[in-house]
This record gives structure tokens, C-alpha cells and sequence, in this order.
């Protein structure tokens, strides 16, 4: 199982165990449920913007390991970043966990860095991007169910 | 222990060449059966075989190797009639599995029939594979699906079963094991209250047949479904039993080739069973896998399949039930070889990932019975499923991988 400890890094699991942000938002203005249907995660994502920036963002639902913890470090960089700053960030994850090459306008992904590792497990990257794709859903202001199917 | 000493596990997995395989370096443990079985030499040889030595289009042909497929092929048949003990071989259809099976009946059978106001009665841990067919003929038909609730313990509730069942009902259709919880149901007592009403039943046999003799004539079950690849056989090929009065009353579920006995612009004269519903070539080498699984599975004798089986179920429950935080669901007084399980600290789908690393090989999710998911209230569960060729000592790798994940999740 240590080949796996690239996978279940410490910081993932700690934030599993104690995820940030992890509650419903009164009066989001944007908010999304996200499900993977094939291993039952769900999760709800809220947003607040305010003059086109992410005031506060958060999540609560169930979902593995690598959903909970992608989900939790998602909302800590997600607070102050302008709506295009948030979907390069997110266009950049993506990329960092499927493509072999970056791409020319990838950005820094910073402490989710440690979430690459998922690019060794294909059957887990969409549990490390559900929460993604959810606040991209909420982003949009798009109501109702998403699927990352 | 005691029941498994007399069986030849060994000599049985020496037979499965997939055994050998290291997974990330560790021996394979295959505790996913319920999903697929693994395959015998004796199975790969006879596609093999058939597609070296024998293979061709079935039926009409004059030629010699058209004769010879098309008797490899209807011993196929034959071997499935002696396995389930069917009257008749021309009661035995082939599908390309269980799937296929219940959409054939929800379609030729019960859409003719059903009317507004007729009822389709179901079970809570059925598989999607027979929730589905039903609600689509529903749709069409205004019929309405009703379903027999589940205890806490994974368990019909027969009392509930029986006020459910009445004059409305059309059909009842029932797994005979469930795939998420591994409740071995009373199917028999199913099927004679159901009698009782004059109500036709199909059994769901899917996760049966690999562990269970089944006698379809001494059910009185009126339709069987079941599939190869979860009996050691090969995938796309499985079976409907029916009876031959049911089964001559319904119109061909596809048209096309063999399904017919003669063709005119002006009319079609269907060809008689089984052939009626064999629309277009079948999966020969499928049936002749399947022939020479069945073959395989009567060698070693089902009866001690399943004493074996079962001292590994009791065996495994026993020692999961040792793991703090870890919660069996579906703890019925009688199960076949699957255990459903949950931690209370690890996420199913982390179960999954973290065996996998030790060579263990088990289903995480929801099995394709989210109804039963959300009776316990769980998104997924870890599911180890045992078969034929599987060990005591494989359960304690099981056990020792889930101390491990449960001591990296802590």
C-alpha cells in the first residue's frame, strides 16, 4: 500500500478527516449539486460573489477520500479569486490531472499540487474534479443536478 | 472449516489461469464474482477450439462445419436444460444475458397483456436489471410497479409481500439472491402464493445460479433468467427459461433472421421455439462457452460449490465482524457469498482503491440497486463476492488490507 501514500497524501487525508468549509450557505447566489453516480458521491456547492469576485465559497455532501478532500482545498483557493482566475484554475486542474502535457496558459496550481497524484488512479479523477465541475455548474448560476458523466 | 476439507480448492484454481496473475505485484485475490466470474482452461479451450476447429454459422447450413456448429451449439442448450432441469430444450432461450432476458418478458409477455390499473410486483433489492424493464412497460401500459419493502436485516417482508400481492397483480418478479445484500430469498413460497392467485412469476437468477442448484420445474418458477459470465462462462450470453405455454402465447421479441420459419411481402410465419425468440445469428461461441462452464460447475457438483462457499461466507463474516467500525449490510439469516460492508472512517470508493493496491480485487458503489443504497441510507458499500476457486486463506489477506486501509485513514 505505499505506492498508494502518492495517492493518500497526509494533507489529503487531513482534509478528509476536518474538510474547510464544509456547510450550507443561507443565500448563495450561485449554488449546485454535483453526483458521480458510479461510487455515490454527492456534494453541494455555494458561492458568493461580489463584484465578480469569490467572497465565499463552500460545500458540505459525502463523497470519498479524494472527492472530500479536492472539494475542501477547492474552496480555500477559490476565496478572492475573480471569476476567470477560478475557471483558469479549474481549466488548469483538469488538465494537471488528465493530460500528459501542460498546457500554454495552465497556471500555478499551488497547494493543489498535492492532488496530482490522482493522475496515477484514471478511475479516480472524477472524484478529484466533481467538486470542480459542481462550482463551475454554480459559477454559471446553473440550478439543478450535473453530472460528470 | 470443516466442510471445506474434502473439496479440492487447489486442483480447482489450478484450472483458472487469471489465479496465477500478480496485481501491482501481489497475488490476485479475486473477490469480485458477483459481478464476473473468473474463467476455467476448460472454458477458454472450448471457444478456442470452437473457433480453431469448428466454428461457423448454425442452422441450414449443408455444409459439414455448419453441422458441427449448430450441434455444439444446441448442446449448449442442452447442457442449460439439464442444469436447470427444464422440461424441454425448446424452453430454453438464449439471450445475451439476464438483461436481456427480463426485457424480453416485460416486453412479449407482460406489454400485450398489462392493462391500466394492473400491477407489476417487484422487490425493494432488485437489481436495475429488473426495476427498469418494469417501469418502461408501466410507462407504456399505465400498469403501476409496486414494490415488497426490505427489513433491516436485508430480508423480504413477507407479510407485506403477501397483502401487496393480489387480483391486480399481472406478474411478480423476484431475485432469487440479491446482488448488493446476498439474501438468498423463498422464492418457492414466492411462487406458490403467487400461484395461488394465478399470478406468473420470473425469477431473477443472475446471482443464483453460480451458487445454488436450481430445479425451474420443482419452483414451478414460470420464467428463469440468468446470465453465463457470473457462472464462469463468457459474457454476452444468457438465458431465458420459460415456460413452453407462456412462452408459445408471445409474440417474437426482435424480428430478423431464424426468428422465422418463412418470409413474404404479404406476411411473416414465425419459426417455433426457441428459435422464435433467436432473432438474428446467435453468440455461438457464447453458448458453447457456456456449455463448457456448466460442464465445469457439475464436475465439482453445485451442492459443494455451495458448502464451500458457505464456509467461506461464514468464515469472512465472522472475521469482519471483528473489525472495529466496520458494519456488514445485509445480514440475512440466509445468504449466499457475498458480504456488503461499510467503515465508518473510509469511504467505499477508497476501500476499493486501497485492496486494490494488496491484489484484492472488490466492487465499491452501488451495485446497480441504488434503491437498496438508499434504504440503509449509505451512498455505496465495499461488496466481496466469493466463487468457486476462492480461500480461507484469501479472507485473511482481505481482513489484513482492511486493517491496513483502516490504520491509513486513522
Amino acid at each position: 500500500m505505499d505506492n498508494l501514500r502518492e495517492l493518500y497524501q497526509e494533507v489529503i487525508l487531513d482534509h478528509n478527516k476536518n474538510p474547510r468549509n464544509f456547510r450550507a450557505m443561507e443565500n448563495p447566489d450561485g449554488f449546485a449539486h454535483g453526483a458521480n453516480p458510479l461510487c455515490g458521491d454527492q456534494i453541494d456547492v455555494y458561492l458568493n460573489l461580489k463584484d465578480g469576485v469569490v467572497e465565499d465559497v463552500s460545500f458540505d455532501g459525502h463523497g470519498c477520500a479524494i472527492c472530500t478532500s479536492s472539494a475542501s482545498m477547492m474552496t480555500i483557493e477559490l476565496k478572492g479569486k475573480t471569476e476567470a482566475e477560478a475557471l483558469a484554475l479549474f481549466e488548469s486542474f483538469h488538465h494537471a490531472l488528465t493530460d500528459d502535457e501542460p498546457h500554454p496558459n495552465d497556471v500555478p496550481l499551488g497547494k493543489l499540487k498535492v492532488l496530482t497524484g490522482v493522475k496515477e488512479f484514471p478511475v479516480r479523477v472524477k472524484c478529484a474534479t466533481l467538486a470542480w465541475h459542481t462550482f463551475d455548474a454554480a459559477l454559471k448560476k446553473v440550478q439543478g443536478d450535473i453530472s460528470t458523466e | 472449516m470443516s466442510n471445506t476439507d474434502q473439496y479440492d480448492v487447489a486442483s480447482i484454481r489450478n484450472d483458472f489461469p487469471i489465479l496465477g496473475e500478480k496485481i501491482h505485484g501481489k497475488p490476485l485475490v479475486y473477490l469480485d464474482n458477483a459481478a464476473s466470474s473468473q474463467h476455467p482452461a476448460q472454458v477458454i479451450n472450448a471457444v478456442k477450439e470452437l473457433y480453431e476447429s469448428g466454428y461457423s454459422n448454425i442452422h441450414r447450413g449443408v455444409h459439414q462445419l455448419s453441422q458441427d456448429a449448430t450441434k455444439a451449439y444446441e448442446n449448449g442448450r442442452s447442457a442449460v436444460r439439464g442444469f436447470i432441469n427444464a422440461d424441454c430444450m425448446h424452453e430454453v432461450v438464449f439471450t445475451s444475458g439476464t438483461t436481456e432476458s427480463i426485457n424480453l418478458v416485460a416486453q412479449s409477455y407482460a406489454r400485450p397483456r398489462l392493462q391500466k390499473g394492473d400491477e407489476i410486483l417487484i422487490t425493494h433489492m432488485e437489481h436495475h436489471s429488473n426495476i427498469v424493464p418494469w417501469q418502461i412497460v408501466c410507462e407504456q401500459t399505465g400498469a403501476e410497479l409496486k414494490v415488497v419493502p426490505i427489513s433491516d436485516r436485508g430480508e423480504l417482508e413477507m407479510d407485506r409481500f403477501a397483502e401487496l400481492l393480489n387480483e391486480r397483480t399481472a406478474l411478480v418478479s423476484v431475485t432469487q439472491v440479491s446482488n448488493a445484500l446476498g439474501t438468498v430469498n423463498p422464492v418457492a413460497e414466492i411462487i406458490e402464493a403467487a400461484h395461488a392467485l394465478g399470478v406468473p412469476v420470473l425469477v431473477d437468477g443472475a446471482q443464483a445460479v453460480p451458487h445454488i442448484p436450481v430445479d425451474v420445474q420443482a419452483l414451478d418458477c414460470d420464467f428463469y433468467a440468468f446470465s453465463g459470465h457470473k457462472l464462469y462462462g463468457p459474457t454476452g450470453i444468457g438465458v431465458l427459461y420459460g415456460k413452453e405455454k407462456l412462452l408459445n402465447a408471445m409474440p417474437p421479441y426482435q424480428g430478423g433472421g431464424d426468428m422465422i420459419l418463412s418470409v413474404s411481402f404479404d406476411g411473416t410465419t414465425y419459426n417455433t421455439l426457441p428459435y422464435k425468440f433467436e432473432a438474428g445469428t446467435p453468440n455461438i461461441a457464447g453458448v458453447v462457452g457456456l456449455g463448457a462452464a456448466i460442464e465445469y460447475v457439475q464436475k465439482t457438483g453445485l451442492g459443494a460449490i455451495a458448502a464451500h462457499e458457505y464456509g467461506l461466507l461464514e468464515y469472512a463474516t465472522s472475521e469482519l465482524k471483528q473489525i472495529d467500525g466496520l458494519r456488514i449490510i445485509g445480514e440475512a439469516d440466509h445468504k449466499a457469498g457475498l458480504i456488503s460492508f461499510v467503515l465508518d472512517q473510509v469511504h467505499p470508493h477508497d476501500i476499493g482503491t486501497m485492496l486494490d493496491a494488496e491484489g484484492v480485487a472488490i466492487r465499491t458503489g452501488h451495485h446497480c440497486a441504488q434503491p437498496v443504497m438508499e434504504r440503509y441510507k449509505i451512498p455505496a458499500t465495499a461488496r466481496a463476492s466469493f466463487g468457486m476457486y476462492n480461500t480461507l486463506q484469501e479472507i485473511d489477506v482481505l481482513v489484513e488490507a482492511i486493517h491496513k486501509t483502516i490504520g491509513m485513514f486513522s
